[in-house]
């Protein structure tokens, strides 16, 4: 099972080699993402969401669904870490 | 398992500097529209404030927030965050579009006022949360029954 994991992963490496030239640079500004919503979240946060700090305007106004999400993430791991950890009941004696 | 920690030292020291770790926990949480912070790092702040005092002075803490009142708080601000976006949605936008939130402000001023309620919420959830994680992780196995703890503990005897 090792060594299929292993062809697997060589292979994908294989296909994916080649793709690694056509990334853009770092920082490129004519790069896909530098030219679509990053120029209105600069030129345009402030006068748009009140905010001077663009990456809080970013993240709790463009994204804020994004947020929601996060924010719920940690609610539900909070939540199951509750009922893992208190839960009594024979269930463990069971299966111990 | 969760025994004081601290002396009379630590004691002291603490007793000093949660007031600070509070009023800075409060600056991150609503200067965040002017510089780096916000509502994660904020609620991050409170926690570690409530744990300070419980590593320090372990369980009969004279400061804190008990475990269900950090329940119900977490509740409270994912709440508050699901609602201002039910908002939107009831006063005609999108959800947790916030211009359309009947204020009487320019668009750009409600936004804001509707961020820092968003981030509040975060901040509440957080701190909720790893006030739990911190008493969960802490306190022994459950009264009733058998925690996963004590299974682990049955374990290593046989």
């Amino acid at each position: 099972m090792r060594m299929v994991s292993l062809l697997a992963l060589a292979l994908l490496g294989l296909l994916l080699f080649p793709a690694l030239g056509n990334l853009p640079a770092t920082g490129d500004p004519a790069s896909p993402p530098s030219i679509h919503v990053s120029p209105r979240y600069i030129e345009g946060s402030h006068e748009e969401t009140g905010a001077d700090n663009a990456v809080t305007a970013v993240v709790v106004d463009y994204r804020g669904y994004d947020t929601f999400g996060e924010t719920v993430v940690i609610f539900t791991a909070g939540v199951a870490a509750m009922l893992i950890l208190q839960a009594g009941g024979s269930r463990s004696e069971d299966s111990l | 398992m969760h025994r004081r920690f601290g002396s009379i030292i630590l004691d002291t020291v603490i007793r000093f500097f949660i007031p600070f770790l509070l009023l800075f926990a409060i600056y991150v949480l609503v200067h965040g529209h002017y510089s780096p912070g916000g509502g994660f790092q904020a609620g991050t702040l409170l926690a570690i404030s409530v744990i300070l005092v419980r590593v320090v002075q372990g369980p009969g803490a004279e400061w804190g927030l008990r475990k269900e009142a950090a329940v119900i708080l977490a509740s409270l601000g994912a709440f508050i965050y699901a609602g201002i976006g039910l908002l939107t949605l009831f006063f005609g936008g999108n959800v947790l579009d916030y211009g359309v939130l009947p204020l009487g402000m320019k668009e750009a001023k409600v936004r804001a006022l509707a961020t820092l309620g968003v981030e509040i919420g975060v901040t509440l959830t957080v701190m909720g949360v790893f006030i739990v994680f911190y008493d969960l992780l802490t306190s022994g196995p459950p009264q009733k029954g058998r925690s996963v703890f004590q299974g682990e503990q049955d374990r290593k005897e046989d």
